[in-house]
């Protein structure tokens, strides 16, 4: 699919999230739902960045994930704050890619490289330009509940081309088991959210995901798990 | 004929249930302006702990007043929203089984049930509904889903998070809606006339605030003297001197304010104080055994200061079914 862009990507380029009805959205339905049915403990809120630009690295479990990391930020820094997801699953249908693009606010990531115009990491990098705080899941996809995977090597690609931008690392644990990947049915858990201390790119790329896995690994091991088979 | 009461605001609660608000306020006041005091006093000294533990307690009183003053049924449903908060907080603590997500959502759909039998004040149903039809309910489910590997396990923490966290809590919202019978085994010692007319705030305002007195008469009579450890292996805290001391002041308390709030006279406010302090002890043991179980320190962080809401209603989840029974046998 090397051709003119196509219908989605003119629409992704043209439009971003509508202010008033992401307001309300996240207002009336998201902060209801994730801290009064769910309900979050979050360790180290001060290690929260206060304003952006900024890049929030967290495991993915369910598609709660990115609505739990909006909320730690509060209604005030709404407009600021943009989660990555996959373009392929978001944009699926013109409805959802309105409902994703318009009311959700994504930045819709190619996770396979479609056109010859632009890199797929582009929107973001012109996202974390804007000041914006961007929310990336660098397991790539939500995988088996509660169950980690690999990070992908797109995060340290970020890293440097935004070598001064703040990366956060946070660990989320509940959400697998609220809204596990392929169930419709959502079971109350409190998610538990632990934020990480911040990093920067550090000049070599095996060595920043080093000290970014070390980093998540001693968050993820902050918290109790109890198990979930 | 009777309309002298209802016609007022916050009819349904007595004189008397709204000066023990009150005076639930006066007490907050007190417990914040010693707070500031030390916090002015004693500079060096790290208060940040005492201070959300007190503003805690301001959210927490001011939630229940609020819902008391509002109606019976407004206090009912807190109450149901409460057993919510500490069985999402349950369920997120202990290991559970991913093919058990659905018989955990029939778990909580069982909240607004039970409490409906509760605003219905129909005690029959109350009194069966989670340990006779849950029993049997949710095993069925859980066998449709067909998982043997770790089923007793599975079936057992989830029954035994529903009694505590569900059925005996909501002993406490049943007290609002309790009748005194045409023949009660004691006949019932009314502070007024009207009082008769609504006796169930004031024997949930008696219940709540016997059972967290108790709970920090024991901690601070332990802090004090306290030695001897009654379980140190569940909780190094737990004193013999703490609770004598704690049964003995909630003992006096419930002698001072069980007789103005209810139709409790003095010997059965007595018997409510011990039986408090006596469930309450264990009542709060048995919450900290369950986090020793489990490898955790709080059971949450909901109530700043206190830790989950599991923490905080510990010993009211053993105290409400055993003052409850006590009230409903002598006058039910």
């Amino acid at each position: 699919m090397d051709e003119a862009p196509s219908k989605l990507d003119l629409q992704v380029d043209t439009q971003g999230p509508q202010p008033v009805l992401r307001y309300l959205f996240y207002l009336l339905i998201v902060r209801p739902v994730m801290l009064i049915v769910m309900g979050m403990n979050v360790r180290h809120l001060d290690r929260l960045p206060k304003s952006g630009p900024a890049l929030i690295v967290a495991n993915h479990n369910s598609h709660l994930d990115a609505l739990a990391l909006v909320t730690l930020f509060g209604m005030s820094r709404l407009h600021l704050v943009r989660p990555v997801a996959a373009a392929d699953y978001f944009l699926s249908s013109s409805w959802f890619a309105w409902f994703s693009i318009r009311i959700l606010g994504i930045l819709p990531l190619d996770r396979e490289v479609r056109s010859k115009h632009r890199h797929s990491l582009d929107p973001i990098s012109e996202s974390l330009s804007r000041g914006e705080i961007v929310l990336l899941f660098p397991e790539g996809s939500r995988g088996e509940p509660e169950k980690r995977q690999p990070f992908q090597q797109g995060i340290a690609h970020l890293a440097k081309r935004h070598p001064d931008v703040a990366i956060v690392p946070v660990f989320l644990h509940g959400l697998g088991k609220a809204l596990p990947r392929g169930e419709g049915l959502l079971v109350p858990f409190f998610c538990d959210v632990f934020i990480g201390e911040s990093l920067q790119w550090n000049g070599n790329r095996a060595d920043f995901m080093d000290s970014l896995c070390t980093n998540y690994d001693a968050l993820a091991s902050e918290a109790k798990v109890p198990e979930f088979e | 004929m009777n309309d002298t009461q209802s016609n007022i605001w916050f009819g349904h609660l007595t004189l008397e249930a709204r000066g023990a608000l009150l005076c639930i306020f006066a007490v907050l006041l007190i417990a914040s302006a010693i707070s500031i005091s030390l916090v002015r006093l004693k500079p060096a000294g790290d208060w940040t702990e005492l201070r959300a533990r007190i503003r805690t307690w301001w959210v927490i009183a001011v939630l229940v007043a609020g819902a008391l003053l509002l109606s019976p049924d407004a206090a009912i449903w807190f109450f149901a929203f409460v057993s919510f908060l500490a069985l999402k907080e349950y369920f997120s603590l202990i290991p559970t089984r991913r093919a058990d997500r659905r018989v955990l959502f029939w778990a909580y759909l069982a909240i607004p049930v039970q409490y409906l039998w509760v605003s219905l004040q129909w005690y029959g149903m109350f009194i069966i509904f989670v340990p006779v039809y849950l029993f049997l309910l949710l095993p069925a489910r859980m066998i449709l889903i067909g998982q043997t590997k770790g089923f007793l396990r599975a079936i057992g923490t989830v029954q035994w998070g529903l009694m505590g966290t569900v059925f005996f809590l909501s002993h406490a919202a049943f007290l609002l809606v309790l009748e005194v019978s045409k023949s009660p085994r004691v006949s019932p010692a009314w502070p007024h006339e009207l009082a008769a007319q609504y006796p169930g705030p004031g024997l949930l305002l008696l219940l709540l605030v016997l059972t967290q007195s108790n709970d920090v008469a024991q901690y601070l009579w332990g802090k004090s003297l306290g030695r001897r450890k009654i379980a140190p292996l569940v909780s190094p805290g737990k004193t013999w001197a703490g609770f004598l001391g704690g049964l003995a002041t909630t003992i006096i308390l419930a002698a001072l304010i069980g007789p103005r709030l209810t139709m409790l006279d003095v010997p059965r406010s007595l018997v409510a104080g011990a039986i408090i302090a006596i469930s309450g002890l264990f009542g709060d043991l048995n919450i900290s055994a369950l986090k020793r179980d489990l490898g955790v320190k709080d059971a949450g962080a909901t109530l700043p200061g206190h830790g989950g809401v599991l923490d905080r209603v510990d010993s009211l989840i053993f105290t409400a079914p055993v003052f409850f029974h006590f009230v409903w046998y002598s006058y039910g």
